[in-house]
């Protein structure tokens, strides 16, 4: 007969305590938990001693304060009668706008060059490769303020796009001249785009804040109409197709309900794009004219002649209408796409190296065409190894947007962590403040894209 | 019958016929261009569109290298010069501005009767890093890789030699200590005493555990409270002997003062900057990230926590916060008084940023090996530490080589980020004050290719040393 041998029952021994697997890692931790503390402990007591010490308090009351500069440029309503607090939202904008353009620009930049870059074309995919190698082993800063030098410092002055009377009677061509059929202007103080206007606006509506324009909001609202229309005649040929066999032609339909309502509504506003423009106008808003003499085409009101012929003259010290984009955000917009490109193009490279010959030559076997291939079998494979490293870059690329510092551009780091601190000496809470708001942006940008992830990822059972 | 033998007819062939040469179109050149330039009109379209591009790019940047003047006393010089060989409307590179500032560039301004210091340092560098980097160097070598790192800082900064020569010492004790007791004495009774012997040999034990007491006592200053204020005088007489590399080396220097002249910070600059930061942050945010990356998979939830909360701290704020943080905010963290180097500072933040992001490729690689590498070196009766270093690292570490030198590349390139806190990098700080200077005024993209170049040089040099590594660690598929 066997009985079970009763474990003697242990005693506690202090020994046990560093000794023993089961206590050991309680002891680490409890050391660990003193020593942080201690060391917590420590930074807040020397910072209180310090502040104490420079007669200074710990408070974000500065932020309710008038901020008495110009940001330049601002997204939301903003002078510079406006608080601190007002200025950091507006450099938060600028930061976000750098941002989430430079993601856009950069994942169609680095998609083409990667994809470019496994092309068959000898050429092409060494270009390519140049272009990635060359990039990625030289700082981004080179980048922005190599941008930034060629915009600012070897453009014209406006003053080189002028035409008066003068020139026009002695033949002479201004020195500079506008691209893409006089429609953008690069000056060494800005670039001017044309800028999409309409004649008969709905008007808009002012928070306060800022203001939403209508006729933006409707042509949003009717494209997402649109699309969502088109989706249901997608639905209902799918499920026609299903029923019958037979799928009813339906893209002639789904491309008149996507364009003919938007190009309807712009129509009907009257859509049109302000050219950026120095040309000289009467009161009227009319191009005054002159003639081969250099003498005003104008009657005794100074109003422009209907119907005469002549050369138009401009007048003023600079572009106007258009948008004006500043040479810092272009620069680093420039920089940071170029740069971020040249990561995701090897991403994007790995993604679809990654996905086995076999898939692609089974899709064939299945009688699927290339492009469905690409849809259906490499793509949605490729994309699960190109999501995770992707959302680092687009993580890096919000982060590098703080070189602003390099080329003056006002985003939060020039706002906040610029201006404000050196007229509040505020250096710890602005600080602790911008920290704190890059690590909220980081976060969350990493929190979408990790849903997004989620989705795309392997369905594992 | 079919195997009967058969007459030769007269109208079957005797011999081969020789092969005919395959058609034009099927071989050489020809072939080679439909293949890979021409084979689908779109592909035929990216060839033209690539060849433009190459010929609006070389059209402008051959002529205006191969025109470039080298020697030159001003700008205008330059343009005279290339406006007398090539004519008045050739462009031409004035490289002379880069042979010109050339010490500059390199090392910012360091007096310049002392530019063998930093020459040396780098020499020795180099040839400390050999025997890391390659295996077939002697390794008799690696003692010049423990040397190196004091004499290097001793060569650039100066000063007494007694500092450098204590440190080195103090870290050769604690090496030598871990080396030789940690497989006697267990993992905790080492740290233990390595942690007690950094706290003696670099900072004021007593000193710190008397201002920590009264600071937690007195709740953070809230109230006026001083009960450990009665041992300051302990404190501050511990302060003749700890620290003790401090003191040793202020005492040897009274009793022989060698020394050589010191260098101030501020006089550092360009590319002597930059490598001197991206060496030192590259040589210690590796062992920083592998700390980092075993405390982010450690079983001990409080571990595991800090971890987390640092790396995903340092990974989620730009560098250019935390250089902020160096230069503006220590004063308010440190001690009321403490004031220590610039550089210093601007390498701690570095080695810290990138401590971060290596133990994020470490943590991959520790994930990527499989789960029986643990269980056998548990099996073995290997403890932690051991398990570490003889079973997991060296698999771990070898997975996460490309990710490990791209972030150093990153780190290296990243340098250049301290111009922001006014520190003299080649990219801004010394072109900004070559291209203000009136003899050089109006240069544009001489500068820029320049330093362009020196950083593609290093970081290319890096990757391809990554490849270099991963071919030879390779033990698959031989």
């Amino acid at each position: 007969m066997t009985m079970a041998t009763s474990v003697p029952k242990e005693s506690f021994r202090l020994s046990m305590l560093l000794y023993d697997t089961r206590f050991r890692s309680y002891t680490i931790q409890i050391v660990v938990l003193i020593l942080f503390l201690a060391a917590l402990g420590w930074l807040v007591n020397n910072t209180v001693q310090n502040l104490a010490a420079k007669d200074r308090t710990f408070d974000f009351g500065f932020l309710f304060n008038r901020a008495g500069y110009d940001i330049n440029p601002h997204l939301i309503n903003y002078t510079n009668d406006d608080t601190h607090g007002r200025a950091l939202l507006v450099g938060l904008l600028n930061t976000l706008s750098v941002a989430i353009f430079g993601c856009i620009f950069a994942t169609i930049l680095g998609v083409a060059a990667g994809v470019l870059r496994l092309s068959s074309n000898w050429i092409v995919a060494r270009l390519m490769t140049v272009y990635v190698e060359i990039t990625r082993n030289v700082p981004v800063l080179l980048w922005i303020i190599v941008t930034y030098v060629a915009l600012a410092e070897t453009t014209s002055p406006p003053s080189a796009f002028k035409i008066t009377p003068d020139m026009v009677k002695e033949g002479i061509a201004p020195e500079a001249s506008m691209h893409l059929w006089s429609s953008v202007a690069i000056t060494n103080r800005e670039i001017s785009i044309p800028a999409p206007l309409v004649r008969h606006s709905l008007g808009s509506i002012d928070f306060g804040l800022f203001s939403l324009s209508l006729d933006f909001l409707a042509f949003v609202a009717l494209l997402v109409a649109s699309i969502a229309v088109s989706r249901w005649l997608g639905r209902r040929a799918t499920r026609i197709q299903e029923e019958t066999g037979r799928r009813p032609l339906t893209w002639p339909l789904r491309a008149a309900v996507l364009i003919l309502p938007v190009v309807a509504l712009l129509t009907a506003q009257g859509f049109h794009l302000e050219r950026p423009s120095m040309w000289k106008t009467d009161t009227n808003g009319d191009y005054i004219l002159v003639d081969g003499t250099g003498q005003e085409l104008v009657d005794a009101n100074g109003l422009a002649l209907p119907d005469a012929e002549g050369q138009r003259i401009t007048s003023g010290f600079n572009f106007r209408g258009g948008i004006p984009l500043t040479h810092a955000f272009t620069a680093l917009l420039v920089g940071l796409v170029f740069y971020t490109g040249a990561y995701i193009a090897e991403i994007v490279r790995a993604g679809i190296l990654a996905v086995s010959r076999g898939q692609s030559e089974a899709a064939y076997a299945l009688g699927l065409a290339p492009q469905r291939t690409m849809n259906l079998v490499v793509l949605p494979q490729a994309l699960r190894v190109i999501v995770p490293p992707l959302i680092s870059q687009y993580l890096n690329l919000t982060k590098n947007t703080s070189l602003a510092a390099a080329v003056s551009f006002m985003d939060l780091k020039g706002t906040l962590g610029g201006i404000t601190m050196n007229q509040t000496g505020k250096e710890l809470e602005c600080m602790l403040l911008m920290m704190g708001i890059y690590l909220v942006l980081s976060l969350i940008i990493s929190a979408v894209m990790n849903v997004y992830n989620k989705a795309v990822m392997l369905k594992e059972r | 019958m079919a195997n009967q033998a058969m007459p030769n007819p007269s109208f079957v062939r005797q011999e081969m016929l020789p092969p005919l040469d395959p058609p034009s179109s099927q071989t050489g050149a020809v072939k080679w261009l439909r293949e890979n330039l021409f084979s689908t009109w779109v592909n035929a379209g990216l060839t033209v569109l690539a060849l433009a591009a190459i010929y609006v790019v070389l059209s402008h940047f051959v002529p205006w290298v191969l025109h470039g003047v080298w020697d030159a006393s001003s700008l205008g010089e330059c343009r005279e010069k290339v406006a007398a060989s090539f004519g008045p409307d050739a462009v031409g590179a004035c490289f002379a501005a880069i042979k010109d500032r050339w010490h500059q560039w390199v090392f910012g301004f360091y007096p310049p009767e002392l530019y063998w210091r930093p020459t040396l340092a780098l020499a020795l560098v180099l040839a400390a890093l050999a025997p890391v980097l390659f295996t077939s160097v002697p390794r008799q070598m690696l003692w010049l890789t423990f040397v190196t790192p004091f004499l290097s800082v001793w060569l650039l900064w100066g000063g007494s030699i007694w500092g450098p020569v204590f440190t080195m010492v103090a870290f050769g004790i604690l090496g030598a200590f871990v080396m030789m007791f940690s497989d006697r004495l267990g993992g905790i009774t080492t740290s233990i005493v390595a942690i007690l012997l950094v706290l003696a040999l670099f900072l004021n034990p007593v000193g710190i555990v008397i201002s920590i007491g009264n600071a937690v006592l007195s709740l953070f200053g809230l109230i006026p409270w001083t009960p450990l204020g009665f041992l300051e005088p302990l404190g501050n007489a511990a302060g003749w002997i700890f620290p003790l590399v401090k003191n040793m080396a202020a005492l040897f220097h009274k009793i022989a003062p060698i020394g050589i002249q010191e260098v101030a910070s501020d006089r550092f600059g360009g590319f002597l900057l930059s490598i001197t930061i991206g060496m030192t942050a590259i040589a210690c945010s590796l062992p920083m990230g592998i700390l980092l990356a075993l405390g982010r998979r450690s079983d001990m939830f409080l571990v595991k926590t800090l971890s987390v909360g640092f790396i995903e701290f340092v990974r989620g704020v730009p560098l250019i916060t935390m250089l902020f943080t160096a230069t503006l905010l220590l004063q308010y963290f440190l001690p009321p008084g403490t004031n220590f180097d610039v550089i210093l500072r601007v390498i701690i933040m570095v080695t810290v940023f990138s401590a971060a992001y290596i133990a994020e490729v470490i943590r991959g690689g520790l994930a990527a090996l499989p789960r029986g590498q643990y269980e056998a070196a548990d099996a073995l009766g290997l403890n932690y530490w051991q398990a570490q270093r003889h079973i997991i690292m060296p698999q771990a570490l070898k997975i996460s080589i490309p990710g490990i030198v791209s972030s150093f590349i990153g780190l290296f390139k990243d340098t250049t980020l301290v111009a922001l806190v006014g520190l003299l990098d080649p990219l801004q700080g010394i072109t900004k004050i070559v291209r203000a200077d009136i003899t050089w005024k109006g240069l544009y993209w001489e500068p820029y290719l320049f330093v362009g170049f020196i950083f593609f040089i290093f970081c290319f040099g890096m990757s391809r040393y990554s490849m270099y590594l991963e071919r030879k660690l390779k033990r698959e598929h031989r």
